[in-house]
C-alpha cells in the first residue's frame, strides 16, 4: 500500500520536472535566439544557420541602431508617456478610490456602478477612435497641439485598478483615521499621511500596472500621434519591422549585417531595460494578481 | 417590521398630546427637501467630492462619450456631422450586416465566427494550462529551483504585444531567394510536420496556421503569469490535509481530486468568470499585428473588421462608421450578456461572484 503511494508521487514528480523544464526552455529560447541573431554575421542570419549560439559575431546592427536618432527619440517619447501617463492615472485613481472607499459618500453605489459598467461594456475601437478625434479637436482649440498630451490624459484609465485601490483603502482601520482627524488633519492630510503609507504595496502594484500598459501602448499611439517624431518605441519597432521585412528593402540590402539583425537588435533593446528592473518589481507584479478579487 | 407610534411620536405630558418627535421631524424634513440636504452634505464635505471629480470626468469623457458615439450605429453615418445631428436610420445597418446577403454580411459573419472560435480555443487551452503549471510548481520543493522556473515562465509576459508579435513574425517568417525562413518554420519542416513549400511561404501567410500561432503565442506569453494566482491558492492548502489523505490511502491522483481541487475551486471559478467576461473582448491589437490579407479567412475578428470598415485603418474601401459601430455594438452586447450570465451562474452555483 505504502509503496504504491510513493510510486505515484514519484511518477508525478518526474513528469512535473520534465514538463516544467521543457516549458521554461521554450519560454526562454526565443529571447536567446533573438540575442544570437542580432549579433551574428549576415550570411549566418540570412541562411538561417543559427540555432542557439551566434556565428561570425558583429555589433554593426546595434551600432546602426544606436546611431539612429529616431531610435533615441522613440525611447524618450516612451519614457515621457510612461512617466506622465502613470502620474496622471495614479493621481486620478488614488483621489477617486479614496472618495469611493468612504461609506459616507452619497450615491456611492451609483459611482461604483459607473466604474464597473465600463468593465462590462466597452464602446469598441471605432467609437473610441471617433471620440479621440473629437477630443483632439478640443485639445487643439485649447492650444495643446502636442498629441502626446492627448495620449497621456485621455487613455490608459482602467476601472479594475481603481477598484483594487478602493479595496485597499477600505482595509485601512478607521481608528487610525479618526485619531488623525482628532489631531486636526484635513481630508488631504488623512489621505497623504494615513491612507497612502498604509496601502503602499497595493499602490506600487497599481502604479506598476499603469506603467506597464503605458510602456506597452501601441495601437492608440499609432492611430492618434500623427507626428513621426513623437512616436513611442512600440510604434517605432513596428514601423521598422514593416520596413525591414519588405521584400524590396531586403532585395536592395547591401550592409555587412542582415536586415533581420536590426529587428532582433531592436527587440533586444526594448526588453533589456525591463529585465534590469524586473528583480525589483517582481514581487509587486506577483502580488497584483492575488489582490484581484473584486467585491461590490 | 411593525411600525409603532412610539417610533415617531412622543407624549407631551403637560399638554397631554402626542407630538412628532424631533428626530422624526428631521427625518421628515430630509424626505421633503431631499435635494437640499444632498446639496448641504456635499457642500459641507466638498473636499471629498472634489477628489471624485477628475476620475468621473475621465470616465465620462473617454468612456461614456465613446459609448455615445456608438449610437452612430442607428444613424446615417456622416464624417462631417456629429452623431447628435445625424439622421436616424433605425436598424438598417444591423439588417445589412446580419441578412444583407452581400460580401459585407458574409465578412461580418466570418468575423463573428472567428471571434467566437479564437476566444473559445483560448478558453479551452489557455485556461487549464496555468492550473496544470501551478500543480507542477507545487511539486518542486526547493524554493530556489522553483524561483528559477517561475522567473523563466513569467518572462514573456514582460514583452509588449508589439515585441511579442515581432518575435513571432520573425520566427515563422517566409523564405525568399536570398534569405532563409524563420527558425521555427525550419524546425517544423525538419521534423516533417509541414512541407517545404508551406514553410517557405511563411506560416503567417497561411490561414490554416493562424489560430494555432495565435493560441500558442498566447500560452507562451501568459501561461506562467496566469499560474501565479492558482499557485498561491495551492500553497495555501495546509500540509495536514495531504497527510490525512495519505493515511487514508489516497495516491497522487486521489489527492488531486479530493484535496487540491476542492481547495482551489473558488479561485478557478473566479478566474473562469473573468475569462468568460472578456471572451469576446479578445486582443484586437494582437490580431491586427499578426494578420494580413491572406489570413482574413481565419484571423479577421469583429474589432478588426470594424476597424477596416470604419476607414480608420487608412487603406482599402470602407463601408462607413455606421456599419462599423453596428458590428461592434453586437459584439459588445453579446460580450456583456456573457459577463452577466457567467456571474449569475457562478453566484448561484458556488456563492462566488466577481461583481
Amino acid at each position: 500500500m505504502k509503496r504504491k503511494l510513493e510510486i505515484s508521487e514519484l511518477i508525478f514528480k518526474i513528469i512535473s520536472y520534465t514538463l516544467l523544464t521543457v516549458f521554461a526552455l521554450c519560454c526562454l529560447y526565443p529571447f536567446v535566439y533573438a540575442v544570437s541573431a542580432s549579433v551574428s554575421g549576415r550570411s549566418a542570419v540570412e541562411y538561417g544557420s543559427i540555432v542557439l549560439f551566434p556565428k561570425d559575431v558583429q555589433f554593426d546592427a546595434f551600432a546602426r541602431m544606436f546611431s539612429d536618432n529616431m531610435f533615441w527619440n522613440a525611447y524618450s517619447n516612451t519614457l515621457f508617456l510612461t512617466l506622465y501617463g502613470t502620474l496622471w492615472s495614479m493621481l486620478t485613481a488614488i483621489l477617486g478610490a479614496y472618495a469611493l472607499s468612504k461609506r459616507r459618500l452619497l450615491f456611492r453605489k451609483f459611482f461604483n456602478f459607473f466604474l464597473v459598467f465600463t468593465m462590462w461594456f466597452s464602446a469598441g475601437i471605432v467609437p473610441q477612435y471617433l471620440n479621440y478625434i473629437a477630443t483632439r479637436k478640443v485639445f487643439n482649440a485649447a492650444g495643446i497641439m502636442d498629441d502626446k498630451w492627448l495620449v497621456v490624459i485621455a487613455m490608459g484609465m482602467a476601472a479594475m485598478n481603481i477598484i483594487l485601490l478602493r479595496n485597499a483603502f477600505e482595509g485601512v482601520p478607521s481608528e487610525i483615521e479618526e485619531a488623525a482627524i482628532v489631531d486636526g488633519a484635513s481630508e488631504f492630510q488623512v489621505l497623504s499621511k494615513v491612507y497612502i503609507p498604509m496601502s503602499k504595496s497595493t499602490i506600487a502594484t497599481v502604479a506598476l500596472f499603469f506603467a506597464i500598459s503605458r510602456w506597452n501602448g501601441y495601437f492608440w499611439a499609432r492611430q492618434m500621434i500623427s507626428n513621426q517624431n513623437e512616436h513611442p518605441l512600440q510604434v517605432f519597432i513596428r514601423l521598422r519591422l514593416e520596413q525591414y521585412t519588405d521584400p524590396e528593402v531586403i532585395a536592395g540590402w547591401n550592409e555587412t549585417f542582415a536586415a533581420d539583425s536590426v529587428i532582433y537588435a531592436l527587440i533586444v533593446c526594448s526588453i533589456v531595460p525591463i529585465l534590469i528592473i524586473y528583480p525589483f518589481i517582481q514581487k509587486y507584479f506577483a502580488k497584483g494578481v492575488n489582490v484581484g478579487g473584486v467585491k461590490e | 417590521m411593525k411600525v409603532r407610534a412610539a417610533d415617531f411620536l412622543e407624549y407631551d405630558k403637560e399638554n397631554q398630546v402626542y407630538r412628532v418627535s424631533p428626530e422624526q421631524a428631521v427625518r421628515d424634513d430630509v424626505e421633503k427637501h431631499y435635494w437640499r440636504h444632498v446639496g448641504v452634505t456635499i457642500l459641507k464635505d466638498w473636499r471629498l467630492y472634489l477628489m471624485l471629480v477628475p476620475m468621473l470626468l475621465v470616465f465620462l469623457f473617454w468612456r461614456y462619450l465613446s459609448m455615445y458615439e456608438l449610437l452612430g450605429c442607428f444613424k446615417v453615418s456622416d464624417s462631417v456631422v456629429p452623431v447628435s445631428q445625424q439622421l436616424f436610420s433605425g436598424f438598417s445597418y444591423f439588417k445589412r450586416l446580419l441578412v444583407g446577403g452581400d460580401t459585407l454580411s458574409t465578412e461580418f459573419w466570418r468575423a463573428l465566427r472567428n471571434t467566437f472560435i479564437l476566444s473559445f480555443y483560448g478558453l479551452c487551452f489557455g485556461f487549464p494550462i496555468p492550473i496544470i503549471l501551478a500543480l507542477f510548481f507545487n511539486e518542486i520543493r526547493s524554493n530556489a529551483a522553483r524561483s528559477v522556473y517561475q522567473v523563466l515562465t513569467y518572462l514573456p509576459k514582460f514583452m509588449s504585444t508589439v515585441v511579442m508579435t515581432s518575435l513571432v513574425t520573425m520566427l515563422v517568417k517566409q523564405g525568399s531567394l536570398t534569405t532563409g525562413m524563420g527558425i521555427i518554420s525550419q524546425a517544423m519542416e525538419s521534423l516533417g510536420l509541414i512541407s517545404h513549400e508551406v514553410a517557405n511561404a511563411g506560416l503567417l501567410n497561411n490561414p490554416s496556421f493562424f489560430r494555432s500561432i495565435y493560441q500558442i503565442s498566447g500560452i507562451w506569453e501568459s501561461a506562467g503569469y496566469d499560474s501565479i494566482v492558482f499557485f498561491a491558492a495551492i500553497i495555501a492548502i495546509s500540509p495536514t490535509s495531504y497527510e490525512a489523505a495519505q493515511i487514508d490511502g489516497a495516491d497522487k491522483m486521489a489527492q488531486m481530486r479530493y484535496v487540491v481541487l476542492p481547495s482551489i475551486l473558488s479561485t478557478i471559478v473566479i478566474m473562469l468568470i473573468t475569462r468568460i467576461g472578456s471572451l469576446l473582448n479578445i486582443g484586437y491589437e494582437k490580431v491586427l499585428l499578426l494578420y494580413n490579407t491572406n489570413t482574413y479567412v481565419t484571423a479577421d475578428v469583429v474589432s478588426t473588421f470594424a476597424n477596416r470598415q470604419s476607414g480608420m485603418a487608412g487603406a482599402g474601401a470602407s463601408a462607413g462608421t455606421g456599419i462599423a459601430a453596428a458590428a461592434e455594438m453586437m459584439n459588445n452586447v453579446i460580450g456583456m450578456l456573457l459577463v452577466i450570465g457567467a456571474n449569475t451562474i457562478a453566484r448561484k452555483a458556488s456563492n462566488t461572484s466577481l461583481y
